[in-house]
């Protein structure tokens, strides 16, 4: 009895007006209309793909060259059951989600070295240039020869790919640092590394995560491009294997959770971001 | 007695490129302890230059820039400035902006419910309480300066360097926000410089006022404001001496102006 009282009263007043007003309110109802109405359509869209494909397949098309969804939903089933898929991805996510990790740390770490420091950065800005416009892929022989063909190898190479966009942008954002902020924080009597690090990073860190939007799906080609290459394990291996046993649905089958995967970790990172962010969503 | 701040034929000129920006020649000032001076003059006569060389944030081409007796040839770490340009460090929330300069410089081993306790009290002074968790993207301008008023405050230095802070708002706000300050710089023993280019502001609030010319800034008139104090600043406007003293000011405020267009 008491506890339906409190109920009642804790119950905020403006619950049902407010109800009205997103129920009756035209711009409302439009726009919720047009959010239905797209969703509606990416479902048909892929509805009428897949269904094309898998009547094309073994009429216009021989399943051979194109497989077909459910032939891959099949192959998928099979790769779960057999407990090989799970683990693939879990070793090519431990692979890319190291490579990405250490990726971040030399490149925030770099960037930041040359942002605050303009001597290094004109000492070592022709090399890194010079590293940046050469094909990386062309590296993993060496690294193959330098690091063998193990965990260690994968990830240095991932670290690579991952390093260049996470470098660049905590320069771009080191160097977009207000000038103000420092001179007001100095006048504080912060030192040098308190400029750093209260005024340089976490300004810094708009770009930084622009910069791991963008390496997300570098960690990903990165580890499925170093096990391609050399490995006996992963989704990089499922997808050379399949390809050398011309098995269509188990390379499709690969290449779809590959792409599942890209987009959770992409996920991740964009929720994250709005986690350290928070003070740039909560504009008005 | 030793003045606080004092610029002894300084000069000093940027350059943009290849072009020279002549922004002070041969300025000589002693700001005495513990008053209010208000600097006006036309935009781009080096009234915030004025202010960068006292902070320690530039050094000057000629003439040397002291504070209490010394040579500024560093950051001036005894000085708070509230710059021109909006500078709360917006990933941050006001109770921890206001926070910042405890956790630098010589108040870093302030022990924290000490801080704690000095953080609420400047807040709560410049009216914020109730806003600690906002970020100042979240604040209106009024309350952006506000914040950077207490952010100023809390640290308690000697003087205070402030440059043109109620520009940018309204008519009705800047009145408040003058009384505010006001009210906690009478009998704080701290000097405030304070720039603005609005003449009524100055002689509300200052002791002294210095009129700059047109660029390159040299001072033009130097002016004592006897006005009782304390003051208010609603009331003041409306008393005889103030007229005076505007006409007078505004005289050379003009002389300047004129030439000002001319040259441009
Ligand atoms: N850091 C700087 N670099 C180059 N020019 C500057 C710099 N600071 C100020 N100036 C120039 O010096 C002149 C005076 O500037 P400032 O002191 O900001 O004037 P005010 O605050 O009176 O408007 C202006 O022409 C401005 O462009
Ligand atoms: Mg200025």
């Amino acid at each position: 009895m008491s506890n339906a009282i409190e109920v009642a009263m804790t119950r905020p007043i403006v619950e049902k007006p407010e109800a009205d007003v997103f129920a009756v309110d035209p711009s409302i109802r439009a726009r919720r209309r047009e959010n239905t109405l797209v969703i509606a359509l990416r479902i048909a869209l892929s509805v009428v793909l897949l269904g094309g494909w898998e009547l094309a397949s073994g009429t216009i098309v021989s399943p051979f060259w194109v497989s077909s969804p459910s032939l891959i939903f099949f192959a998928l089933v099979e790769m779960v059951a057999s407990g090989g898929l799970p683990f693939a991805i879990f070793s090519t996510m431990l692979v890319a989600a190291s490579g990405f990790v250490l990726g971040i740390a030399i490149g925030v770490g770099l960037g930041v070295l040359f942002g605050v420091n303009r001597i290094v950065a004109r000492v070592l800005d022709p090399y890194l240039t010079g590293l940046y416009t050469l094909p990386r892929v062309a590296l993993v022989p060496l690294f193959i020869l330098w690091f063998g063909l193990g965990f260690e190898m994968k990830t240095i190479f991932t670290a690579l790919l991952v390093f260049f966009p996470i470098f660049m942008n905590t320069l771009a954002g080191i160097r977009d640092v207000d000038d103000d902020l420092i001179d007001v924080i100095r006048v504080m009597g912060a030192s040098r590394r308190d400029t750093i690090f209260k005024v340089l990073v976490p300004s810094a860190l708009a770009w930084v995560f622009a910069g791991l939007r963008i390496s997300v799906p570098f960690a990903l080609i990165g580890a499925v491009l170093a096990e391609m290459f050399s490995s006996s394990e992963g989704l990089g291996y499922i997808i050379s294997n399949t390809a050398n046993q011309f098995d269509t649905a188990g390379l499709f089958a690969a290449l779809v959770v590959t792409t599942i995967l890209g987009l959770a970790l992409d996920w991740l990172v964009g929720m994250v971001e709005r986690r350290v962010l928070r003070w740039q969503h909560k504009r008005h | 007695m030793v003045p606080i701040v004092e610029f002894d034929r300084v000069s000093k000129v940027f350059f943009k490129g290849s072009t020279q920006v002549h922004a002070l020649q041969n300025v000589s000032l002693q700001v005495r302890p513990g008053e209010l001076l208000a600097v006006v003059g036309p935009s781009g006569c080096g009234k915030s230059t004025l202010l960068n060389l006292t902070a320690g944030l530039m050094q000057p081409g000629m003439g040397e820039v002291r504070y209490d007796g010394s040579a500024v040839d560093s950051v001036n770490t005894q000085v708070a400035y509230v710059t021109q340009k909006d500078n709360l460090l917006p990933w941050r929330t006001v109770e921890s902006n206001v926070g910042l300069p405890l956790e630098v410089g010589r108040h870093r081993d302030m022990p924290a419910i000490q801080k704690r306790e000095r953080v609420a009290r400047y807040i709560a002074m410049v009216g914020l309480k109730g806003f600690e968790n906002h970020f100042p993207a979240e604040l209106s301008g009024g309350m952006r300066k506000r914040a950077q008023l207490a952010r100023s405050l809390v640290y308690e230095p000697d003087t205070l360097l402030m440059d043109e802070p109620f520009g940018a708002l309204d008519a009705q706000l800047k009145l408040t926000l003058q009384a505010e300050l006001l009210k906690t710089w009478e009998g704080s023993g701290k000097t405030l410089i304070f720039v603005t280019h609005d003449l009524t502001e100055a002689i509300s609030l200052a002791d002294r006022i210095i009129v700059m010319s047109s660029r390159p800034g040299t001072i033009r008139s130097i002016a004592e404001i006897r006005l009782p104090r304390p003051r208010d600043v609603f009331q003041v406007r409306f008393s005889p001496e103030f007229g005076d003293y505007f006409e007078t000011l505004w005289a050379a405020l003009r002389e300047d102006m004129k030439h000002g267009t001319e040259l441009h």
